[in-house]
């Protein structure tokens, strides 16, 4: 009697499983080849990431769901931002497509291990780059694409011009960035006592503030300048003259695969020299037929092979150029003048303005 | 028992408003005062919130969003298959209320929901559908009022055949971008319609599995039974959040480089286990409300163990708990919430990413009280639901 028990327990059990494993949802696990010759194969810090992209034939890109200009998601669906189009540059890089790169919206949190554990190909996601995370986390920052700065927002009315008029006072900070460190360091270096007001993401934090539940909030001056574009009445809102950090943030990839951090860095290289050379994806191939420099035809493929060297095609950044555009165009697409979000090129020019970009030369 | 003659109420007690209020409203000064006090404070709440939601508040952000606030990034061109899914499920339900809820008047107005939904500013091609819905339900219910006998299988086969369905709808077969229904990556699947897809495979997977568990637990084999209880109980003592962080971002560690298990997949999964042992503890504590007498009858009429179970003990055990089961399935659709922190973008995980779109920014209140409303009309049907299954049953009155 008990045997017909368990019996029809396990036939309930296995037609259980049966019908997980008959979901669609299960079909989509990709079936496991049993040896990677690429990853053999090649010199030395040659590992398997672009063997596997290219065969998955997408790239995964952990990206900012959140934040304005950076990584969001727009009306009709698509991914948008500064950061999501490095991701599409690099997969124009790769693929010739900009569209063959999926978006996997990534928090502040879980950036790393997700980045670590190969659940993303490269982090894209207005990351500071520091010596702690470009060691101990395990991955490489490729390049800076965004010198940005930390700044301070005090009510006008506050009276606060400098950030010893915040003593005693209460400061709304988003938790586990780079930001809550930074202003712990700051104000202990100043002798200033404060109470943090933590949240978990930059909605809450600056919805705090807006409430006046804080006398200040800190973030970089690029969120700062979005956010106060959107407070009821903005000119009642001053950023404090302080710069309390270096905030050089850029795209991330993994310890222990040079071929792919070459790509990932020479993907950001080609939009800035693109926009140093004058080269849009307007007139790319009008300059690519009629170019006489020769780095402009190294840069294109029409001489030399340095896509080759980079494990690519050599029409890479021709693909980025085109498809993408160089980083005048992607900056404007998304920070321009044109748009609610717009922050002054400043140290974001090319080293010829005065800014801090700079490509080595495609030789 | 026999009947009484109701008492009628002595002439002088004539109830009216006046003598209503005055009695249960102004019955003392202090009565008087709550009274003020209470009505003032629902006044000021009901006056500021209908000033912010008619006045202050800026829909347009939900206007303009409601196609990724309900379906996420999902290809629009084939979004049609999501409302031929809808509709059959419409059918159904129709069907259902036609066969077992003939009586009810609530039932065919439900299926004017749709239709009334159509009435708002929405664009043609989803008021087209929404009045489909509207006529999918009619029909079913009108076909289940006229031939109830014949249907109630086929009806009960479809129930057990919609969620497939609706996942293979939802998913397509076509591997190429031309085919037939072609298919949509899960990384597309999003809003709503995310979260009601983890809510329903939570619900439905956890249930056998919990009910397998309660039973396990109460086993007399050791093996059996301590494996339950440790399961039980692991699973029962760290939160759902870090669940879902190992799946999504633990497990990538421990397979292969080219083994990739799908993300909603491995979401589904960690919900429905989470989930399961919850509903084991809530299933045996309906197993031990059923009186030691039951077991030894049974035994007397001469069914075995496994008979005893399934038509005797089982049957009275889940209907004495169907408040509880229901409370968890609430919580199982609201806890699919937390998915959008490890980056899913279910309703929550959208509604955020709305709120980062640059022509939108600051319009949290207008967003959040949209998705608020959206939980609280699928938990209040669920709950209503479930008293209507329980009025039916008879819970708490036999």
């Amino acid at each position: 009697m008990r045997k017909t028990f368990w019996l029809v327990s396990l036939l309930v059990v296995v037609s259980l499983v049966l019908a997980a494993c008959g979901s669609p949802a299960a079909t989509e696990e990709a079936a496991a080849p049993a040896a990677e010759p690429e990853a053999a194969a090649g010199p030395a810090g040659f590992g398997s990431t672009l063997a596997t992209v290219k065969e998955r034939g997408s790239l995964i890109c952990g990206a900012n769901s959140q934040v304005p200009g950076f990584g969001f998601v727009d009306a009709d669906g698509n991914f948008s931002g500064i950061d999501v189009d490095y991701c599409r540059a690099l997969a124009a890089a790769i693929f010739g497509d900009a569209a063959k790169v999926e978006f996997r919206p990534v928090t502040a949190a879980e950036r790393f291990t997700a980045l670590q554990s190969g659940e993303i190909d490269v982090l894209s996601r207005n990351t500071t780059w520091s010596l702690a995370r470009d060691t101990e986390l395990g991955g490489n920052f490729t390049s800076t694409t965004f010198y940005d700065g930390q700044g301070m927002m005090v009510p006008v009315d506050s009276g606060i011009t400098s950030l010893e008029g915040l003593e005693g006072g209460t400061i709304c900070v988003q938790t586990g960035t780079t930001t809550e460190l930074n202003l712990a360091d700051v104000m202990a270096s100043l002798g200033i006592s404060y109470t943090p007001a933590v949240f978990e993401d930059a909605d809450s934090t600056f919805g705090a503030y807006a409430e006046s539940r804080c006398d200040a909030v800190t973030t970089d001056k690029s969120g700062l300048v979005s956010r106060r574009a959107v407070l009821a009445d903005p000119a009642a809102h001053v950023i404090l003259d302080v710069t309390m950090s270096k905030e050089p943030l850029g795209p991330m990839v993994r310890h222990g695969d040079d071929q792919w951090f070459d790509i990932a860095q020479w993907t950001v290289f080609a939009m800035i020299a693109a926009e140093e050379y004058g080269i849009t994806s307007a007139n790319v191939d009008e300059v690519k037929s009629s170019a006489t420099n020769p780095e402009i035809l190294r840069l294109l493929g029409v001489e030399g092979d340095m896509g080759l060297k980079l494990g690519l095609s050599n029409d890479w950044a021709y693909n980025i150029i085109k498809l993408v555009g160089n980083y005048e165009e992607v900056y404007n697409r998304s920070l321009g003048p044109d748009t609610p979000t717009y922050i002054p090129r400043g140290l974001n020019s090319l080293y010829t303005d005065g800014g801090l970009l700079y490509a080595p030369p495609v030789r | 028992m026999t009947a009484m003659k109701p008492t009628l109420p002595p002439l002088t007690e004539r109830s009216n408003v006046l003598r209503w209020l005055r009695r249960n409203l102004f019955g003392s000064w202090m009565d008087a005062l709550l009274t003020i006090l209470g009505a003032l404070i629902v006044y000021w709440v009901v006056k500021g919130f209908l000033t912010w939601a008619l006045v202050t508040a800026d829909w347009r952000v939900v206007a303009a969003n409601m196609r990724l606030l309900m379906i996420g990034q999902y290809p629009i061109a084939q979004a049609y298959r999501l409302w031929i899914g809808l509709a059959f499920l419409m059918f159904l339900s129709g069907n259902s209320l036609g066969i077992w809820a003939r009586q009810s008047r609530f039932g065919p107005v439900l299926l004017l929901a749709p239709a009334l939904l159509a009435l708002l500013p929405f664009g043609a091609e989803p008021r087209k559908w929404l009045i489909i819905l509207t006529v999918t339900g009619l029909a079913g219910w009108g076909l289940g009022l006229l031939r109830p006998e014949v249907l109630k299988r086929s009806v009960i086969a479809g129930w057990v055949i919609s969620l497939p369905i609706f996942i293979l709808l939802t998913r397509g077969f076509s591997e190429s971008a031309s085919g037939f229904m072609p298919a949509v990556q899960t990384n597309l699947w999003g809003g709503l319609l995310l979260t009601f897809l983890l809510t329903v495979v939570g619900i439905l997977f956890s249930f056998p599995i919990g009910v397998l568990l309660a039973l396990g637990r109460r086993s007399e084999l050791p093996v059996i039974r301590l494996a339950s209880v440790g399961y039980i109980e692991l699973v029962r003592g760290v939160p759902l959040i870090t669940i879902l962080f190992m799946a999504q971002l633990m497990l990538p560690l421990f397979l292969p480089p080219n083994v990739t298990i799908d993300r909603v997949l491995r979401a589904m999964v960690g919900i429905t286990l989470f989930s399961a042992a919850y509903l084991a503890e809530n299933v045996r504590g309906g197993l031990q409300a059923i009186p030691k007498g039951q077991f030894e009858a049974a035994h007397a009429l001469g069914l075995n163990g496994a008979q005893t179970m399934i038509f005797i003990i089982l049957p009275q055990a889940l209907r004495l708990i169907i408040p509880i089961l229901v409370g968890q399935f609430i919580a199982v659709f609201k806890d699919t919430a937390l998915v959008a922190i490890v980056g899913l973008l279910d309703l929550v995980g959208i509604a955020r990413t709305v709120l980062a779109q640059p022509e939108f920014l600051g319009r949290q209140r207008e967003v959040y009280a949209f998705i608020s409303l959206i939980y609280w009309l699928l938990s209040y049907g669920m709950s209503y639901l479930s008293q209507q299954l329980e009025e039916r049953l008879g819970v708490g009155k036999r």
